[in-house]
């Protein structure tokens, strides 16, 4: 196949939080957002992204009619980029207070471990994505504070994790969406985008 | 506001993490409550902030007297029992009860026309503090002028403590058609555009541009059922507070969340349907099941019929 290949389709769960900045980021890094409010929206979905925003808020709507099922099915299969309350939801366990899980990504993950919102805070650390170093912003920001064997880290703060990569999930404990920098995004479409050209030559081979 | 990185600017780190946390409440509800048990149902429900206070707006209209920032104790009780932010309200131009609130550690603070404004010139200089404030605005000139004071988000003013959505609407029709006005102007009327909105012009060039405010505009004052959250998001709301819709049963007495499990019952099944309605708010079928769970509704008062001196909405300029 010569032709270029049709721009990743990618979810963007819009249950609340700053899910329209994510949308206009995908944009940016050439893929087409597409807004999930239920189970059913996730059909035909090349990705996902779940935002940032309120983690017990989105987790009442996954608890209704079956969608957290269907989004644990769609991460084992499909790419799944979380930030801040995201990133918490894929979690294998969630701490301050426990709470549900999808368990995709294999790390444990604190809420509200900074402190409230006079403890938020924007930094900027070495990153293993290329270009430099990256800015993060931290909003009420949760912790990864344990994380499996297979998990890559591509940024830190003070020696925990808060940008990682396990195969087809990514998680950011920071905004990347909040800023003008476009690298994480355009790491996630191009993990979307491999995992596509795989499954095209699985169906032809 | 330039485009630089001073300490007002939209570029400052200051600003930027205020307008972050506003961005994560976006298409979630702020909930008004009175007690630890009110916010346990407001977070259990999928409430996406509560915003703590001694009386909603509705008993703070039917007993009169003057309406202060909430007891320090209330509001840290609330800070422990919940994993959500916390906002709280301070009066108008009062900043040493925003120095306390930010103390406390309140997450977002509402400088509100719902209490006795204790400045009759001078709203609060929101950029001196490091928690965000959202302000309410009854139309753009007043939105923008928050703005510039530093509010992180606007919200409609509505009438706050009626039930009555009427002003919510008028008020967010008025800014989002005054917003579209402005994006058909020349550069050259900006100028006079700003001295009729009574604005910046720099805030004013911003939304002439974008066609929206630089900040979450949110909407408050008067939504009591899951119809009314879904019309302001449907007339561009990005999010909604609810004040005594969910807990109040008359207008000055509250469901009894805590000895009367029927009266519980009903609390939860509004704040529930609200929530469901903000998210779903353009889908009918949704709204319909949402309305359908929801077993009762405040009493309302209808806002034509209340007095210009009994008015929330003219506090503030």
């Amino acid at each position: 196949m010569n032709e270029k290949p049709a721009p990743p389709r990618i979810g963007v769960l819009a249950i609340q939080g700053d899910y329209a900045a994510h949308a206009e980021a995908l944009i940016e890094s050439g893929a087409v957002p597409i807004e999930v409010r239920k189970a059913e929206d996730l059909a035909g979905l090349d990705g996902l992204i779940l935002p940032g925003g309120e983690s017990t808020t989105m987790l009442k709507f996954l608890e209704r009619s079956d969608f957290f099922g269907a989004l644990q099915g769609f991460s084992a299969h499909r790419p799944v980029f979380g930030t801040c309350a995201g990133a918490i939801l894929l979690a294998r366990e969630v701490r301050n207070p426990h709470q549900r899980s999808l368990g995709a990504l294999d790390a444990v993950v604190e809420r509200n471990a900074y402190g409230r919102q006079i403890d938020s805070s924007i930094l900027t650390a070495e990153t293993a994505l290329a270009g430099g170093p990256l800015e993060m912003v931290f909003i009420r920001a949760p912790r990864i504070v344990q994380t499996g064997a297979g998990i890559e880290i591509l940024a830190s703060r003070d020696g925990l994790p808060t940008l990682v990569r396990q195969a087809n999930i990514m998680a950011a404990t920071f905004h990347p969406e909040l800023t003008r920098d476009r690298r994480v995004h355009q790491a996630f479409v191009d993990l979307v985008s491999a995992s596509l050209l795989r499954s095209d030559s699985s169906h032809t081979g | 506001m330039p485009e630089s990185g001073d300490s007002k600017g939209f570029t400052s780190t200051n600003l930027r993490l205020k307008i972050g946390l506003a961005e994560m409440l976006k298409g979630g509800v702020i909930m008004d409550v009175m007690n630890v048990e009110q916010a346990r149902i407001a977070e259990e429900a999928g409430a996406t902030s509560v915003m703590a206070l001694e009386r909603v707006p509705a008993m703070i209209r039917a007993e009169g007297g003057v309406a202060r920032m909430a007891k320090p104790s209330l509001i840290k009780q609330i800070i422990q029992a919940v994993s959500i932010p916390v906002m709280a309200k301070a009066r108008i131009g009062h900043f040493a009860e925003a120095q306390i609130l930010q103390e406390l550690g309140v997450d977002f603070i509402d400088e509100s026309e719902v209490l006795t404004p204790a400045d009759e010139a001078h709203h609060i200089d929101k950029h001196a503090f490091t928690t965000p404030f959202v302000c309410g605005a009854r139309n753009l000139g007043e939105a923008l002028r928050r703005i510039a004071e530093g509010a992180a988000m606007i919200r409609t003013k509505g009438e706050a403590g009626t039930g009555d959505v009427v002003f919510a609407v008028r008020h967010m029709r008025q800014i989002t058609r005054e917003m579209r006005a402005l994006t058909v102007l020349s550069e050259q009327e900006l100028y006079a555009a700003a001295k009729e909105h009574q604005a910046p012009y720099e805030l004013i060039r911003m939304v002439a541009h974008t066609g929206k405010l630089p900040v979450p505009n949110f909407s408050a004052g008067g939504i009591a059922t899951p119809a009314d959250a879904a019309l302001m998001m449907q007339l561009g709301a990005e999010a909604v507070f609810v004040g005594s819709g969910i807990f109040m049963k008359e207008r000055a007495t509250p469901l009894d969340v805590e000895n009367n499990p029927k009266e519980r019952e009903e609390a939860v099944s509004r704040a529930k349907a609200i929530v469901i309605a903000t998210t779903h708010f353009n889908d009918p079928k949704i709204l319909a099941e949402a309305s359908e769970q929801v077993t009762g509704t405040m009493k309302g008062l209808a806002a034509a019929a209340l007095e210009e001196s009994q008015l929330l909405q003219t506090r503030g300029w």
